[in-house]
């Protein structure tokens, strides 16, 4: 299995929502990145690990070793799990420093599909990435 | 895609709602979204922006011609409005923001005045959570209690059971005409009947039930009736709430300022006679002018040939939906409103909403604030598409491909 951050970047993410011409090539490369995370385990899906103000359930959990975070995460719903997959990609993996220096609107504004659902409150995009910030404050 | 039995020629009023002429992400736009709220005819922009460029002016106390003229429509609005749903005079309709704030209004005013320890305000477990939250908002503050009045498997409320709820304690009975969720239309003149029978009051909110058919709040017998402009083919941020006059008479102002007044002194205030006791502050003045060309377009529509048109929209989307593999129909009440409901075995709501989007797609996913019925289903939402007037059969068509191309996707 790949690891998101490490053998899954954010650009190699950039490159190849770039190079589909189609809507749906996009979201079903989407929803083959979230198939691709990391089984959550079922003691992680517990309320505190819950991300509040999605439409679908979100769930995050942390770890920290050797000075770097390592997330997990999972959703009840396929995009937005996907989603999720192109969010570790920026940040999984990274020390705490590096987190809070990625752009990630930047990132989010070089993919256009990006753009349009990062404003999406139903998403649950924005509370990750905020939650992910905090932990790495 | 069936002939419409009526003669009522849908590509005429499509004309008259520019917004539906544009592409979203390359697809032709396919609005059904109406339960959430309703596109504007070409009419009510006109009449914004006409009082915006030619009558802008406060109402009921310049000196001068432009006020009058503001002041003028503005009033002759509430008669429009009176009209519209044969309320008895225009000083029972008080403006307010929508739905929610009418029902905040009679739930703060009403409810504070007359809800003692022990009392009960009946809800159904249909309702929105605005005519749910501000009863328990209430509630709390007098020591009474909300009760559900149960629903049953098809989304119909138990008459049975609201029958047995209904005794001396039940104050308040608050149920919608049409549930959002839904789209059941609910008996309320039965249940109007029943709960005057125990002295209990009834709030009807209109909200989703006002843009389909004629109503008459003197023939249902209504104590309350809440709706938003928004819903009718107006402006956001009007709303009615028309009540019956004793009522309204006995009831204590909401919020304080101007308007409201009658005469201000710090040794004590007098208030103003209905409606402006309701009125605190400048009011949406444009809102409600915009809000009675949404009426005066409607009037010029073949209203029984509009309701027959959405009656058949809805019964070929259900025939349509019944043929999908894995679909569900939330919502089978014998008696619904233009809204289908339903779920895809195995798909989230929202990956269903985001797809549609992709194709041009507009419906709503979630709980549409109605958090317990969802329960109720155990499900966390829906996917609602909501049909107006201005909706094709075709449209009905693109949602089924659409759909269909969803289940390609994520299956």
């Amino acid at each position: 299995m790949k690891t998101f951050g490490v053998d899954i970047t954010s650009t190699d993410i950039v490159d190849t929502l770039t190079f589909f011409d189609s809507w749906d090539d996009r979201y079903k490369y989407i929803i083959d990145l979230g198939k691709e995370l990391p089984p959550m385990n079922a003691s992680d899906h517990v309320d505190e690990n819950l991300i509040r103000g999605c439409q679908s359930k979100v769930w995050l959990s942390s770890e920290s070793r050797e000075g770097r975070l390592f997330f997990n995460v999972d959703s009840d719903a396929f995009i937005v799990k996907g989603l999720l997959a192109i969010v570790l990609a920026a940040y999984n993996g990274k020390t705490p420093a590096e987190i809070r220096a990625f752009d990630i609107n930047g990132f989010f504004e070089s993919i256009d599909l990006m753009r349009h659902l990062s404003t999406t409150r139903g998403s649950g995009l924005q509370a990750m990435v905020a939650r992910i910030q905090m932990l790495a404050a | 895609m069936p002939a419409s039995h009526t003669n009522f020629d849908v590509a005429k009023v499509r004309a008259d709602f520019p917004i539906l002429n544009q592409l979203v992400n390359g697809h032709p736009l396919v609005y059904l979204d109406n339960a959430a709220t309703t596109q504007k005819p070409q009419a009510v922009i006109d009449a914004l922006v006409h009082y915006y460029t030619c009558d802008n002016s406060n109402v009921h106390r310049g000196a001068h011609t432009l006020s009058d003229r503001a002041t003028a429509k503005f009033e002759a609005a509430r008669k429009t409005v009176a009209a519209f749903i044969n309320a008895e005079s225009a000083s029972q309709i008080i403006w307010t923001r929508g739905s929610s704030e009418s029902i905040n209004l009679v739930a703060a005013s009403w409810g504070g005045a007359n809800l003692k320890s022990g009392d009960r305000i009946l809800v159904s477990a249909l309702e929105h959570h605005s005519n749910i939250v501000p009863w328990q908002m209430i509630a709390e503050k007098t020591c009474a209690s909300v009760v559900p009045i149960p629903v049953d498997e098809s989304g119909t409320i138990n008459m049975v059971a609201f029958s047995a709820l209904l005794d001396s304690r039940v104050k308040m009975v608050a149920v919608n005409q049409v549930s959002n969720a839904l789209g059941t239309i609910n008996p309320v003149e039965e249940i109007i009947r029943l709960a005057h029978s125990v002295g209990a009051k009834v709030l009807v909110d209109g909200a989703q039930a006002i843009a389909h058919w004629p109503v008459d709040v003197q023939a249902i017998n209504c104590d309350f009736y809440a709706f938003s402009g928004h819903k009718l083919f107006g402006p956001t941020g009007i709303g009615v709430l028309y009540g019956k006059r004793e009522l309204l008479e006995q009831m204590p102002p909401y919020q304080g300022g101007g308007e409201m007044i009658e005469t201000v002194s710090f040794d004590g205030t007098t208030y103003n006679q209905l409606p402006y006791k309701f009125e605190a502050g400048t009011p949406d003045i444009a809102g409600a002018i915009g809000l009675a060309a949404a009426i005066d377009y409607l009037n010029s529509l073949d209203r029984v040939a509009l309701a027959a048109h959405e009656d058949a929209l809805l019964a070929y989307a259900t025939k349509k939906a019944l043929a999908v593999p894995g679909l569900k129909i939330i919502g089978t009440a014998q008696s619904k409103a233009a809204v289908l409901g339903f779920v895809l075995e195995g798909i989230h709501p929202s990956d269903i909403g985001m797809l549609l989007d992709q194709q041009g797609i507009a419906v709503r996913t979630g709980h549409h604030c109605a958090q317990p019925l969802m329960e109720q289903y155990g499900i966390p939402g829906t996917v609602r598409a909501s049909f107006s007037f201005y909706n094709t059969f075709d449209d009905i068509d693109r949602l089924f491909a659409a759909l269909e191309k969803v289940r390609q996707l994520l299956l």
